[in-house]
């Protein structure tokens, strides 16, 4: 019986000391892994501010002054004015797209329900 | 009785056997037992005090052994702890009221020489003087066989150059990381941003300090980690800025001045939403400071902030507002203006005649310098100086830049009748533009103080009350009428109510008195009048607008019309629509709320 205790004990020992080495490892290799990643993570951080720095460098409104100078026959860009104000009356409604010829038509009959519930049969087309 | 065993039985038997008396062998043998269980007893307590000490030593040496590690070895970062904190850049971007980038840091590459490392001396000073033009070929290669250790070549080099440095191939020259400021935008904003330089430095890494503006303001901010990289928000729009600095330029050259600036404070908030000084400068590379003749032609020199003017007319605006205010007088009251006006021994005219006398409102429409000295003499001296105190014309303006220290007002300690009299003109104090965009506001907002300010502040306390609403409301429509009737007739913009107060005045000459023919001609306008959203205060120094033959210097041919061109293109920048000026006869009535 002691011996079984023994054993057993002594089995617990070697399998808790496995695992402590292999947690041991592991945690380091972890450890490893993060500071890769944030130093990979410094590393796109640095980049992302380099776009940064770069997009408000093209996007300077000298330059962009000059550009649309240089482009003005196909943009038409002026600088904003008073009379660019407008009421929402002068705003024009979209024109509605003509509807094109109906063709491949499938004929349908159904039942609809009129306002009261009821139901009447109507026949249609729908295409 | 119980019976002893008799120890050692050996022995006893065989001395009984002898007839002798086994006590005393018993005794000897109890005594020898005796001796043994002490000598036993002795070494386990050795034994424990042993393992005690052992214990000890131990922990002791646990203890001593973690302090000399403590105190020998570098301090790591936590690195678990450190598991979600991001990495910041060294310094804080600075951003606009939109959040667009006004500086940022880019990392770059410093070259710096180990002369002894070198190869070829000769050819490497040969060819980087090919690829840094700046570099005199010969006094580098001086610096390289000087017997020197170590020097440095270039504090910043781009990519290519660093490339082409590194195709020399020689092993003295070498690289260091470099965390440099950038300010995209180049002069736009410069003498706000001011500029940055290297404070303490080595090959690994340099500290960016701000040298002026508010990099070197808010410096302590900027580098604070604590602030995990938080942008410096500050009130500046850029858009805005850029038109105000194309137009103030245009002006400026139009109206042959040697210099300008411009001021666009929001009325109730008192942030600078645009602040010009022409000549500017590129902070990304910013010029030494050089010891000018007259340091106010140096570009780095902030005109609108540290440049301290007579700004004339325009003070009559504050003299009528605190008549007005007083109670001294109404807009309608008639004021004698008979030229000249004879003070102690001064004689004070009028740009033109005004006959003998005018209302208050004409005197501030046409401008009268007697009818405001007039005005000023009832006021008197306390009571101006009070006034112009509350409105914060003789404090240092406090907006967040150490240039503001520079805009030291001028005005005479004592205010005599005298200077009384000519301050209320706008002659004898000399203050910033800044300072008087502030007093503008104040007054315009509906007489609540406002402090000027650099950063975003979208909500601000009430400041003290200068004027009463009354005394605002009457002053919008003086204003309005200088620009509808007055001396500020160019000043007109269609849809934007534009009031304003022109300026011109005589520049001191160093060697004393006054120049003939070089003014400073301003204009501080509000727009729109009936409803004040923002100051905008231009000033030109020495213009004159030539194109009638006759040189004309006076601020409503010279500032009124930058100023209204400039406001026909930021007002919709703003997000200010254009409105129909109320007709006369219609507009807000004010009514008295019953419960009072």
């Amino acid at each position: 019986m002691r011996l079984l205790i023994y054993l057993s004990l002594g089995m617990m020992v070697m399998f808790l000391a496995f695992w402590a080495y292999r947690e041991n490892y592991q945690t380091q290799e972890a450890l490893r892994d993060v500071e890769k990643l944030q130093s990979e993570i410094g590393r796109l951080g640095a980049g992302i501010r380099v776009q940064e720095a770069e997009w408000a460098y093209l996007n300077r409104p000298n330059r962009l002054r000059e550009l649309t100078e240089l482009n003005f026959e196909r943009l038409q860009l002026m600088p904003l004015a008073p009379q660019h104000f407008g009421n929402l009356e002068q705003v024009a409604y979209p024109v509605l797209p003509i509807l094109g010829q109906i063709t491949d038509t499938v004929e349908l009959r159904g039942q609809l329900p009129d306002d009261e519930g009821d139901i009447s049969t109507t026949t249609g087309q729908q295409p | 009785m119980s019976r002893v065993p008799l120890r050692p039985l050996a022995r006893i038997l065989s001395a009984r056997q002898k007839g002798e008396d086994h006590k005393a062998i018993e005794n000897e043998n109890k005594h020898q037992r005796m001796l043994a269980a002490r000598g036993r007893q002795r070494q386990m307590a050795e034994g424990r005090l042993l393992i005690a000490s052992i214990c000890f030593a131990a922990a002791f040496i646990a203890v001593g052994a973690k302090m000399f590690i403590l105190s020998t070895t570098e301090a790591a970062e936590p690195r678990i702890a450190s598991t979600d904190a991001k990495i910041y850049p060294q310094r804080a971007n600075i951003v606009d009221r939109n959040g667009r980038i006004l500086a940022t840091n880019l990392s770059t590459y410093s070259l710096y020489a180990q002369p002894q490392m070198m190869t070829d001396p000769e050819t490497s000073a040969v060819e980087l003087a090919e690829i840094f033009p700046e570099i005199d070929a010969q006094k580098l290669l001086a610096d390289f066989t000087g017997g020197r250790k170590f020097l440095w070549i270039k504090k910043k080099i781009s990519p290519e150059q660093k490339q082409l440095v590194h195709d020399i191939g020689d092993p003295g020259l070498l690289f260091g990381p470099r965390e440099m400021r950038l300010y995209p935008n180049g002069k736009l904003a410069a003498h706000v941003l001011g500029g940055a330089g290297f404070g303490r430095e080595d090959v690994h890494s340099a500290e960016v300090i701000g040298v002026a503006g508010v990099e070197k303001t808010f410096d302590e901010f900027l580098r604070d980690p604590a602030q995990q990289g938080a942008p410096l928000e500050l009130s500046i729009d850029m858009t805005v800025q850029d038109a105000s600095a194309q137009v103030l330029q245009g002006g400026m050259k139009i109206m042959n001045a040697i210099g300008a600036s411009s001021v666009l404070m929001n009325v109730k908030t008192g942030e600078i939403v645009s602040m010009v000084s022409l000549p500017d400068f590129d902070p990304n590379l910013r010029p030494p400071p050089t010891p000018a003749a007259d340091p106010t032609l140096n570009p780095l020199f902030n005109r609108a902030l540290q440049g301290v003017y007579e700004l004339g007319s325009v003070f009559k605006t504050f003299t009528i507002a605190q008549a007005l205010d007083s109670g001294l007088k109404t807009k309608d009251s008639v004021v004698d203006t008979r030229s000249p006006f004879v003070i102690g021994k001064y004689k004070i005219k009028d740009f033109r005649n005004y006959g003998t006398e005018l209302s208050v409102e004409k005197i501030l429409v046409k401008s009268s310098n007697i009818g405001t000295a007039r005005i000023a003499t009832e006021i008197g001296a306390e009571r101006q100086r009070e006034f112009f105190k509350s409105l914060g014309l003789l404090d240092v303006a406090p907006v967040e830049m150490v240039e503001a220290h520079g805009g030291r007002p001028q005005f005479p300690k004592k205010f005599s009748e005298i200077s009384t009299v000519t301050m209320a003109y706008g002659h004898g104090i000399a203050t910033s533009p800044v300072q008087v965009a502030a007093a503008y506001s104040s007054i315009l907002n509906g007489g609540l103080r406002v402090t000027p300010t650099i950063l975003k502040t979208p909500s601000v306390q009430p400041g003290p009350r200068v004027v009463s609403e009354e005394t605002a409301l009457t002053m919008r429509k003086l204003l309005r009428k200088v620009v509808l009737e007055g001396t500020a007739s160019f000043g007109e913009v269609a849809g934007y109510d534009v009031g304003g107060k022109t300026g011109t005045a005589d520049k001191p000459d160093p060697k004393g008195g006054y120049y003939d023919d070089k003014v400073i001609a301003t204009f501080a306008s509000v727009f729109p009048a009936s409803d004040p959203q923002y100051v905008l205060i231009v000033t030109l120094d020495e213009p004159s607008e030539t194109s009638s033959g006759e040189p004309r210097r006076t601020a409503g041919w010279t500032a009124v019309p930058v100023a209204a061109e400039m406001i026909r293109r930021i007002a919709p920048l703003l997000g200010i629509r254009p409105v129909i000026e109320p007709g006369p006869g219609f507009g807000i009535i004010q009514a008295k709320s019953s419960s009072q």
